[in-house]
C-alpha cells in the first residue's frame, strides 16, 4: 500500500473538561474524496482546526507526506499544501473577488513582500482563471464584502485553490446555500478535485450531498470516529444510525 | 528610607490611587460597553475641579458648600456627559469606530478653552475640605486627614459601584453588554439608552475625581492632559471595562508612583509606563479583563468599504501647484508650508498602519520624535553635517519602530493603541528627563539647515522633494503586493493565516516602514524649527496625526495629506487671530465629523460610488 498523504495518529484536544477530540486517527490516501460528518459537537471543527494549525492540539501526531505538521503555524502548514475553507465564510471583504485570489496567489509565488510594484498586474491572469472555473468571472471587480452568500462560499474555494493544494480541507462547504445549490457547488468541487487530482476532506450535514459525493465517509461522535469506510455500509452501520436518529429524535 | 516614611508614602501613594480609581473606571466603563476611547474623560475631570472651585466659594452654606459643590460638580458634569453623548456621539455611532475618538479629541479642545475662558489661566488654589484640614500624626509623621479621607471614601465608591453591577438590573445589561454588546442588542435591549446612561455615569465618576482633587492639589489648565494619561495606564493595566482592575490597578499605579519619585526621580515619568507594557506584554487584557470576544464584523470596523482613489490628473496638478506656487507666496506662508508637508507625510505613515493595517496606534509620535532627535542629537553631540543628519532621522525612527513593534503586533485593536502609547511615552519620559544627553525640557537648540538650504524656498524644495517623495512612495507601498496583503490580514486575519501569510512579520514590516516615514517627517521638522523638543514625542503628537487621518478619511490613501493641511490651515489661522484658538479649531472638528462622518475623502467617495 502507498504512503498516505496524511496520516492522523490518535489526536486529542480539551477544552476545560469537554474531550472535543478524543484520540482520532486515520489515513487519508491520496486522490481521495472523504466525507467527516457528525452531529453538532462531535468535535468536527476543533478537528480542522487543528489540522490547519489555528488551534493546538493537547496529543496526537499528523504526518502530512510524511511530515509531522502538528503544531506549525497556520501559514507553514498551507505553505506544504495544504488548503482550507471555513464553515463561517472567510473572505477579505474590502477587496474585490480578484484581489482576494491575487493576495493568496501571491503568497504562494511568495510575493506578499514586494513593497514597491503595483499589485495591480500581477497573477492576474491566474486569477481570473481561478474565478471562472469556480464561475465567479462575472464578479470579479466586486468586493467580497457584496457578494451573495452563495458566491462567497464559491470564492473561498477559489482562494483555497489558489496555492494549487494537494489536500483541500472543506469545513461544510455548502451550509447556509439553497438545497439546489449545494449539490451543484459539491459536484463542481468534486469534478475539480478530480481534475486536479486533488485529496479533499469535507465536513458537511446535508447527507444527500455526502452520499452523492464522497467516495468514503468517516463519522465522528464525542470527539471519536465511531465509523468509517465506503457510504452504503457507514449507512448502514447500526452505531452511526443510533447516534443520527437519536439526534434527528432529539431534535425534532 | 524610614519605615515611618515609607508608610506615610504608601498613605499619600493610595489617596491619589483613589481619586485615580474614580476615573479610570469611569473611563473603562465606557470603553467596556461603547467602544468609545474617550479623550474628553480628563477634560470632564478638569471641568468638575473648576466648579467645584467658583461652587464652593459662592453657595452660601457655609462649612457644607464645599460638600455640596462637590456633588453638584460632579453631577453637573455628568449632565454634560448626558448632552454629549445625545447631542454629538450618538450621531456617529455608524461611522466607523473612530470617529468617536475624534469627536472626544475635539471636546478637549473646547472644554481646555471653556475653562481658560472662564476661569483663566493662572493656577488657582482651591479651598480646603472643612474639617478635614489639618493633619494626623501617623507613625510620627503628619499625614492629611483630607487624604485619609479619600483613602476610606475609594473602597466605598468601589462598594457603591459593585452593587450597582451585580445587584441591579442595569447592572446585569452593563455586564453583559461588556462581553458582548451585539449580544445584548440581539436580545432587545435598547443600545441607544444604555449607552447613554454609561457614559453619564463615567462622566460622573471623572467629576468626582475632579471635585474631589481640589482640595488637594493646584488647578491648572493643563490637568485635564496629565489625569487622562495616567487613567489610560490604569485602565489598560486592570483591564479594559474591569472596575476591580481599576481599584486594583489604581492602587498599585498610585503607589509606584509615589515611591518612583522617591527611589528613582530621574526615572519617575517612565515607571508607569514600563508597568503598562510590562503587563501588556505578559498579559494583554490587563490584569483583571478578560481577552476579547472575537469581533464579529470584519477589519475591527476601523475600514469598513473599499478604497477610494483619487483621480491621478488632481494629483497632477496638486503637484504642479506645490512646485510653482511657492516662490510667489510670502516667507510666512512658505514654512507653513513646510510644515504641512512634513506632518502630511506623518499623517499618511499613520495611514499606513491605520488604515491600510487596521492597526491604530496612540503613539505614533515615537517615530516622529525619534527621527528629530536622532537628527539633532548627531548635530548636536558629533557636528555632523546636516544631510547627513537629516537623513539619519528615517533610520533613527525606523530602528526604534522596529524595536517596539516587536512587541505590539503580538497585540490588537485597544491593547496594540495602548502598547504604541506606552512606548511612546517611555520614549518621551527619556528624553524628558535625561537632561545630559538630551537637555530634558530645554531641548537641543541649533539644529538648523546646511547654509545652501537655509533660505525658505531651498529648504521648502528639499521638505517637498523629502516629504511629497515620502507620500509617493507611501500610497506605492499601499497598492504593491505588501499593501494589498496587509490590507486582507485587516480584513480577515484568520483567512490570511490560512493562505500562507505571515500576520505579524507582515504588520512588524508595516510599523518599521511607518516607523521610518514618520522620521522623516521628523528630521524636516526639526530642521525647520531649528531645535528639537520633548513635547514631539508626547501624547498630542501622537494624537494629531490621528485627527488627521480621519479627518481626511480613513480608507482614503490621499486622506491622510488633505487632512493634514485642512487640520494645520485650521491651526494656523486659528492660532492668528485669536487666543482661544482651541475653542475654534474643536468647533470646526466637531462640525466636520458631524458632516463628514467617514472623513471628507471617504464621503466623497462614497458620493461618487
Amino acid at each position: 500500500m502507498p504512503e498516505p498523504l496524511l496520516r492522523v495518529v490518535d489526536v486529542r484536544k480539551a477544552f476545560g473538561g469537554v474531550r472535543a477530540v478524543d484520540g482520532v486517527s486515520f489515513d487519508l490516501a491520496r486522490g481521495e474524496i472523504r466525507a467527516l460528518i457528525g452531529p453538532n459537537g462531535a468535535g468536527k471543527s476543533t478537528f480542522f482546526n487543528i489540522l490547519a494549525g489555528l488551534l493546538r492540539a493537547d496529543d496526537g501526531a499528523v504526518a502530512y507526506r510524511g511530515e509531522e505538521i502538528l503544531g506549525l503555524a497556520p501559514h507553514a502548514i498551507w505553505r506544504r499544501g495544504v488548503s482550507r475553507t471555513f464553515q463561517i465564510t472567510a473572505t477579505f471583504a474590502t477587496l474585490s473577488a480578484l484581489e482576494n485570489v491575487q493576495v493568496a496567489r501571491l503568497s504562494h509565488t511568495r510575493r506578499s513582500r514586494a513593497l514597491l510594484r503595483p499589485a495591480g498586474g500581477l497573477e492576474v491572469e491566474r486569477s481570473l482563471a481561478l474565478l471562472a472555473q469556480v464561475g465567479l468571472a462575472e464578479q470579479s471587480g466586486r468586493p467580497a464584502g457584496v457578494l451573495a452568500y452563495g458566491d462567497l462560499k464559491k470564492l473561498e474555494l477559489a482562494i483555497a485553490l489558489a496555492n494549487d493544494p494537494e489536500l483541500l480541507l472543506l469545513d461544510e462547504p455548502t451550509a447556509g446555500m439553497a438545497p439546489a445549490e449545494r449539490g451543484a457547488l459539491m459536484a463542481l468541487t468534486a469534478s475539480i478535485a478530480r481534475e486536479r487530482t486533488l485529496t479533499v476532506l469535507f465536513t458537511e450535514h446535508d447527507m444527500d450531498v455526502v452520499f452523492t459525493v464522497a467516495e468514503r465517509v468517516m463519522v465522528l461522535h464525542q470527539g471519536r470516529v465511531i465509523a468509517e469506510g465506503a457510504p452504503d455500509t457507514v449507512r448502514a452501520d447500526p452505531e452511526v444510525q443510533a447516534v443520527y436518529l437519536g439526534e434527528a429524535a432529539w431534535a425534532t | 528610607m524610614s519605615p515611618s516614611l515609607v508608610l506615610i508614602q504608601l498613605l499619600s501613594g493610595l489617596a491619589h490611587a483613589m481619586v485615580l480609581f474614580l476615573i479610570a473606571s469611569g473611563l473603562s466603563l465606557i470603553f467596556g460597553v461603547t467602544r468609545i476611547v474617550n479623550f474628553a474623560h480628563g477634560s470632564f475631570y478638569m471641568l468638575a475641579a473648576y466648579l467645584t472651585y467658583t461652587l464652593a466659594a459662592t453657595l452660601p452654606l457655609g462649612a457644607a458648600a464645599f460638600y455640596v459643590a462637590v456633588l453638584l460638580a460632579a453631577a453637573s458634569v455628568g449632565l454634560a456627559g448626558l448632552g454629549v453623548e445625545v447631542a454629538l456621539l450618538r450621531r456617529v455611532y455608524r461611522a466607523p469606530e473612530l470617529y468617536q475618538l475624534l469627536l472626544t479629541f475635539a471636546l478637549v479642545l473646547v472644554v481646555a478653552d471653556v475653562v481658560k475662558l472662564f476661569w483663566g489661566s493662572e493656577n488657582l488654589t482651591g479651598p480646603a475640605a472643612p474639617g478635614l484640614a489639618g493633619s494626623v500624626e501617623i507613625a510620627g509623621q503628619l499625614f492629611p486627614t483630607y487624604d485619609l479621607a479619600l483613602i476610606g471614601l475609594g473602597p466605598l465608591v468601589a462598594a457603591g459601584l459593585w452593587w450597582l453591577f451585580y445587584r441591579t438590573r442595569w447592572g446585569v445589561l452593563i455586564r453583559a453588554a461588556t462581553q458582548d454588546r451585539e449580544m445584548v442588542a440581539v436580545l432587545g435591549v435598547d443600545q441607544a439608552r444604555l449607552f447613554t446612561s454609561v457614559f453619564v455615569l463615567g462622566s460622573f465618576l471623572a467629576g468626582l475625581g475632579g471635585a474631589l482633587q481640589v482640595p488637594r492639589q493646584a488647578l491648572t489648565n493643563v490637568m485635564d492632559a496629565s489625569i487622562i494619561t495616567e487613567a489610560f495606564v490604569v485602565v489598560v493595566v486592570g483591564g479594559m471595562g474591569s472596575v476591580p482592575g481599576a481599584l486594583l490597578a489604581a492602587a498599585l499605579i498610585g503607589v509606584i508612583d509615589a515611591f518612583g519619585v522617591l527611589v528613582l526621580p530621574r526615572a519617575s515619568l517612565v515607571v508607569p509606563f514600563v508597568v503598562m507594557a510590562v503587563v501588556l506584554i505578559v498579559r494583554p487584557w490587563g490584569l483583571l479583563g478578560r481577552p476579547e470576544v472575537q469581533q464579529r464584523t470584519a477589519g475591527g470596523a476601523i475600514v469598513t468599504a473599499g478604497t477610494v482613489r483619487v483621480p491621478p490628473r488632481w494629483l497632477a496638478a496638486v503637484l504642479a501647484a506645490l512646485i510653482a506656487v511657492p516662490p510667489f507666496l510670502p516667507t510666512f506662508h512658505v514654512w507653513v508650508l513646510v510644515e504641512i508637508l512634513a506632518f502630511a507625510l506623518f499623517a499618511a505613515s499613520l495611514h499606513l498602519l491605520m488604515g491600510t493595517g487596521g492597526m491604530v496606534s496612540f503613539g505614533h509620535a515615537a517615530s516622529f520624535g525619534l527621527g528629530a532627535y536622532g537628527a539633532a542629537l548627531l548635530v548636536t553631540w558629533t557636528k555632523a553635517p546636516m544631510l547627513l543628519a537629516f537623513a539619519a532621522a528615517p533610520l533613527a525612527a525606523a530602528v526604534g519602530a522596529a524595536l517596539y513593534g516587536y512587541f505590539c503586533v503580538r497585540l490588537s485593536s485597544i491593547y496594540f493603541a495602548m502598547l504604541t502609547l506606552a512606548f511612546a511615552q517611555i520614549a518621551f519620559a527619556i528624553v524628558h528627563q535625561w537632561y545630559d544627553v538630551t537637555g530634558g525640557d530645554n531641548g537641543l537648540l541649533g539644529i538648523w539647515p546646511a547654509a545652501w538650504l537655509a533660505g525658505p524656498l531651498a529648504y521648502y524644495y528639499l521638505a517637498l522633494t523629502a516629504c511629497g517623495g515620502g507620500i509617493a512612495l507611501l500610497a506605492r507601498i499601499g497598492r504593491a503586493p505588501f499593501g494589498l496583503t496587509l490590507r486582507a490580514a485587516r480584513d480577515h486575519a484568520r483567512r490570511a493565516e490560512t493562505v500562507g501569510i505571515n500576520i505579524r512579520l507582515h504588520q512588524w514590516t508595516a510599523f518599521v516602514v511607518a516607523g521610518f516615514f514618520g522620521g522623516v517627517a521628523g528630521g524636516t521638522f526639526a530642521f525647520l524649527k531649528g531645535s528639537v523638543f520633548p513635547n514631539l514625542l508626547a501624547v498630542p503628537m501622537s494624537v494629531e496625526p490621528l485627527v488627521m487621518v480621519l479627518l481626511g478619511g480613513v480608507q482614503a490613501p490621499a486622506g491622510a495629506p488633505v487632512g493634514a493641511a485642512i487640520y494645520k490651515l485650521l491651526d494656523t489661522v486659528a492660532t492668528r487671530y485669536t487666543e482661544y484658538w482651541q475653542l475654534v479649531l474643536g468647533a470646526i472638528l466637531i462640525l466636520l465629523v458631524l458632516a463628514f462622518p467617514r472623513g471628507i475623502l471617504g464621503v466623497v467617495g462614497d458620493r461618487r460610488a
